[in-house]
């Protein structure tokens, strides 16, 4: 039997990789997140540019539908999720105080998980409107 | 002993970045921008959940010069990032790493990012 013979699987050491020990985790979550937002971000410009001059019936009409209520609140979602994998390597990036860093961290992602709630039970309101 | 130009590493004060490294800065620039200028997104559909009257401070608000200021750069920041990550995509399937391919790609993004504005910003106003 050779030296080389791995009793560890593939899966296993390819597992935790990385300064964070995350694997590929974040770096996949961020093209994935990435990918989806190339369409909704079209969309979202399109839809919006037809809002422009919508006064509160129309928007109400518009957002009402449930296909148009259900890609905003995925637009929104998506591009919370990726403003938070990106804000978090900034942060990683040039803040080096510990301290601060935890902080900000901390901070960023609170901020995305409220606003994405904000936007999210909006959208539902003016969509179900109660 | 003759003198000769060693190499010298980026003296901070004048050095010039390269056209690739400018556009690198401007992804994170773009990128945290919308990140912040999520909040105006916030507000305009958390201004429609309170009723038309708060929907039509908003719209109006962000009609006004100021308003509509906000939203170009909004508007620039959104496809340059969008179109810059595209060019990401292609460096992460291994395509486009050579420095002229990349000055190439550079131009393209520039100009695709200011076609995609312009194109929005005429048909929106």
């Amino acid at each position: 039997m050779g030296s080389d013979v791995k009793l560890r699987s593939a899966l296993g050491r390819a597992r935790g990789l990385g300064s964070a020990r995350e694997g590929v985790g974040h770096f996949y979550a961020q093209r994935a997140t990435a990918i989806g937002m190339i369409p909704l971000s079209l969309w979202f410009v399109i839809s919006v540019i037809g809002l422009t001059h919508a006064d509160y019936a129309t928007l109400l009409d518009w957002v009402g539908q449930p296909l148009n209520a259900t890609l905003l609140s995925l637009t929104v979602l998506t591009a919370m999720y990726h403003a938070q994998l990106g804000v978090e390597v900034v942060i990683a990036d040039y803040v080096h105080g510990e301290t601060l860093k935890f902080t900000l961290l901390t901070a960023s992602t609170m901020a995305a998980f409220l606003l994405g709630a904000v936007m999210v039970v909006s959208i539902l309101k003016v969509a179900v409107g109660v | 002993m003759t003198k000769r130009a060693r190499p010298l590493s980026p003296h901070i004060q004048i050095y010039k970045m390269p056209f690739t490294a400018v556009l690198s800065i401007s992804h994170r620039i773009t990128g945290v921008v919308m990140a912040v200028g999520t909040l105006v997104l916030a507000y305009w559909l958390v201004s429609a959940a309170y009723g038309p009257d708060a929907y039509a401070t908003a719209q109006a608000v962000l009609g006004s010069v100021p308003g509509r200021l906000l939203l170009f750069g909004w508007s620039v920041a959104l496809f340059y990032h969008l179109c810059n990550g595209i060019r990401h995509m292609f460096w992460d399937a291994g395509m486009g790493f050579e420095i002229r391919d990349a000055v190439k790609s550079g131009y393209i993004t520039v100009g695709a990012a200011l076609a995609l504005t312009i194109l929005a910003w005429a048909i929106g106003v």
